[in-house]
């Protein structure tokens, strides 16, 4: 095949214009440019169980900031109300899931004295909190006492029944009123204590019926109780609803005082008195602990504070470290010395020792969380330094440093403008994993009790947790939610974590695939 | 290389002073409050503070401080805590409990995390290493004192397999005293071992993967021959230090699960010494901690280099 062109000496008719009527234009191009930080995001999705930490973890932020929000109820928003001692150690209710045994009941067995008076707390206000008999009057031959037992199961929100109280005739009338118009019963029929003789009988509300002198009840042949109502003597005028059985002779009061400075003891059933002071059914998602606090807003309301405090004290970290660091890192020498023996002293002291010490100067003077905050931050920010210092170290010589500079940049521009960014990425894992650490130590803190957050309004994860030990083999769910709570915070911020330092370490850049 | 432990040692001890002298200041600047008591003579406290020269300025106190407490060992007496009684002596008494119940828990927990962890090494992305790993990753993340909860309300509870605290008392190797601290060494030992399998896989891991295994194989060693001879001893570099920084770290006790456990520990009386204010015990646990904890870096760092000779210290 001979086919030799003479290049050199192309025919003027040979050549003809590439479309002639159109512009040339560049191509656009067809696959979108990935920068530094779509890169990482990329490789981030692609850990699945980073993604779902991260899904947990959002769960749990919108948990802490939501929940003391919407669920704000007229209970949560009193703490110091005493009447919240008579709603301690509830235990957790969950109407959807009541059949799993999140019902707020729980087992225990009795004698036939202590089951009786159950029995008459239902037989009195027909809510009975005796909700399952397993097994009933069996006798144990190990036991000293001659009776028969119960094995039950009770409702922990009934099983306190009545209380006595002491209303002023304006509250008395109150609940009058207010049970007129909703036809709830929260006032029941005062008793006759006259024949007890001891003391410890006449103050126990839930006696209402015949009883001997240790309490236990008289049944009548039939085996029903006999009522013990008093009759006579002053209740105001008591004009509400009363209740069944009632011929209209029954006295609902005791007035105490005189007459100018009048005062009525009731007997008061506390689940209707609590529809009456709080506007809603006693039925806690968590349960409450031992001083009657709801346990879910509490939690709540203490994680949102960890996960301020842990932000802030990331931000600040960062923000001197960052500083501190390129100082360090850019001018090298002797400040890199001298900066590097003050944080090699500060990261000597050990952190337990910095916190008693702040908190022993300082919490009197500006308040216990501004003592914890300089803390933490006191000895917090070295890590940060050290790796601004690190990244400037490496990055410092290269030659578009050198080229800035020769172009007249300052020394600030290069540092932030120039040299900065490059850190970013590392940094920005570390103050993500700095925030479940100073969770951590805060929530240990308040738990060894150095540091003192508890009040009536505020609370931490580590005072719920140390508050609650005491009772961890009685009403273990007073731990049982702070703790699972903070072990998935943990869980999920590492894991989130280790996602996002991998997604940013450019030397697993394609590893994976 | 002996130029430079001394040269770190040094350092060390300047550390030392700096934060001591920053802590006794801080310390002598909290205002001394003696609560007016029944039966208290605050006359008969002023004449002893001025007789123990709590009214001479700082510096002064501060030299007193220094030729009793590390020229004489005398760390004063304790004001609120054991009142009148040495608070040295106090601190020693207290030391066998943090000691015997660190030790049992690192006895236990070094071989069986290492074993973990060069087990998940060797199972590299098969369904044992994913185990391993997730269970390292849980033990790792939930805070020790949710564990040991845990271990409080089911062994020691709802199993009664062990008492709820330690035994009090000073006999320490009775059964019965065994069984009471071993809910306290099984929560201390949980992350010691979490943290060892997951640093011991890394490592590991990562030296099967290098050329010189392949090597070793194509000379002719077995896997088992090659892995033992070389990649465990390459991977125990940086392990084995961590190891030493533990066994030094035991000395300093862990503060919650001393008081989970009521183990009467130097922790606890940390902790006791903060809520009671009592000066000279907070002024000798904060040196004590310090030293450990500088110790334990510098232990760490030398023993870098008498481990693997190819290290050479402070050299540039």
């Amino acid at each position: 095949m001979e086919k030799k062109m003479d290049y050199a000496n192309i025919p003027r008719e040979k050549f003809e214009f590439y479309r002639r009527e159109e512009e040339i234009r560049d191509k656009k191009l067809e696959t979108k440019p990935v920068g530094y930080f779509k890169d990482a995001m990329m490789r981030f999705c692609r850990n699945k169980s980073s993604v779902i930490a991260a899904c947990v973890l959002l769960c749990l932020i919108l948990f802490a900031i939501f929940v003391p929000i919407f669920c704000k109820t007229a209970y949560s928003e009193n703490p110091t109300d005493t009447t919240y001692l008579i709603y301690t150690k509830l235990l957790p209710k969950c109407k959807l899931f009541a059949w799993a045994g999140w019902d707020g009941c729980f087992d225990e067995t009795l004698n036939e004295a202590d089951y009786l008076s159950r029995r008459a707390i239902g037989e009195e206000t027909g809510m009975d909190p005796v909700v399952k008999v397993y097994r009933e009057g069996y006798e144990d031959a190990s036991s000293t006492i001659n009776t028969t037992f119960y094995d039950i199961r009770t409702d922990s929100y009934i099983k306190n029944g009545m209380i006595y109280l002491t209303l002023t005739p304006a509250e008395y009338e109150a609940i009058q009123d207010w049970q007129d118009e909703t036809g709830i019963q929260v006032i029941y029929p005062a008793v006759d204590t006259s024949d007890f003789r001891l003391e410890i009988l006449k103050n126990n509300a839930n006696i209402w019926y015949q009883c001997n002198q240790k309490g236990a009840p008289k049944l009548d042949r039939d085996g029903n109780f006999v009522p013990l109502y008093r009759t006579s003597g002053n209740d105001g005028e008591y004009h509400s609803l009363r209740i069944e059985g009632d011929d209209g002779s029954y006295r609902y009061a005791q007035a105490t005082g005189t007459s100018t400075a009048i005062s009525y003891k009731v007997r008061v059933f506390t689940y209707t008195y609590f529809q009456y002071r709080f506007g809603f059914e006693p039925s806690f998602l968590f349960g409450t602990n031992s001083l009657g606090h709801d346990i879910l807003t509490r939690l709540a309301g203490g994680a949102r504070f960890s996960l301020l405090l842990a932000l802030g004290i990331s931000l600040i970290n960062l923000l001197i470290g960052a500083v501190y660091g390129a100082i360090e890192g850019y001018y090298g020498g002797v400040i890199d010395l001298a900066m590097e023996r003050f944080s090699d002293i500060m990261s000597g002291v050990p952190f337990i020792v910095v916190t008693s010490l702040f908190q022993l100067h300082l919490s009197q003077k500006v308040g216990v969380v501004p003592a914890l905050l300089f803390a933490f931050v006191s000895t917090g920010w070295i890590g940060m330094a050290s790796t601004t210092r690190m990244q400037f170290y490496r990055y410092k010589n290269q030659e578009y440093i050198l080229a800035a500079r020769t172009l007249g940049a300052s020394d600030a521009r290069l540092m932030f403008r120039h040299i900065f960014p490059n850190a970013l990425g590392t940094l920005i894992t570390s103050a993500v994993l700095v925030i479940p650490g100073v969770i951590y130590s805060e929530s240990t803190l308040t738990y060894l009790g150095i540091v003192n957050l508890d009040s009536s309004t505020m609370t931490s994860i580590g005072s719920m947790l140390s508050a609650g030990q005491s009772q961890l083999t009685t009403y273990p769910h007073i731990i049982l939610f702070p703790a699972l709570f903070i072990s998935l915070l943990m869980i999920s911020f590492n894991l989130f974590g280790n996602g996002l330092r991998d997604a940013f370490n450019p030397s697993l850049r394609g590893t994976e695939d | 290389m002996v130029k430079y432990v001394l040269k770190r040692i040094a350092l060390m001890f300047f550390v030392f002073f700096v934060i001591l002298t920053m802590c006794f200041v801080l310390v002598k600047l909290l205002p001394q409050t003696d609560p007016v008591q029944f039966g208290k003579d605050m006359n008969l406290i002023k004449m002893r503070r001025e007789a123990l020269g709590y009214n001479k300025p700082i510096l002064v106190q501060y030299g007193i401080f220094l030729k009793r407490s590390l020229l004489g060992n005398d760390w004063g007496i304790s004001e609120a805590l054991y009142r009148g009684q040495d608070v040295w002596k106090v601190f020693v008494s207290k030391m066998p409990a943090t000691l015997m119940v660190n030790l049992y828990s690192l006895i236990f927990s070094v071989p069986l995390g290492l074993i973990l962890g060069i087990y998940s090494a060797l199972k590299k992305n098969k369904w044992q290493d994913y185990l391993i790993s997730t269970l390292i990753m849980l033990f790792i993340s939930v805070p020790s004192y949710v564990y040991a909860l845990l271990v409080q309300y089911l062994l020691c509870f709802k199993l009664k397999l062990f008492p709820l605290q330690m035994n009090s008392g000073t006999d320490y190797f009775t059964w019965s005293m065994f069984l009471s601290v071993v809910p306290a060494v099984l929560s201390l030992g949980f992350g010691s071992i979490a943290s060892l399998a997951r640093y011991t896989r890394a490592e590991l891991s990562e030296v099967l993967t290098s050329d010189f295994m392949l090597l070793a194989r194509t000379k002719g060693l077995t896997r088992a021959q090659a892995t033992v001879r070389h990649a465990l001893r390459n991977s125990m570099v940086p392990v084995f230090p961590m190891i030493l920084g533990e066994f030094i770290g035991i000395l300093s006790g862990s503060l919650i699960i001393e008081k989970l456990f009521g183990v009467p520990g130097i922790g606890q009386l940390y902790v006791n010494s903060i809520t009671a204010l009592d000066y000279n015990f907070f002024m000798l646990l904060s040196a004590f901690y310090t030293l450990i904890g500088l110790a334990a870096g510098i232990v760490v760092d030398i023993s870098y280099g008498f481990i693997d000779p190819r290290i050479r210290m402070g050299e540039r």
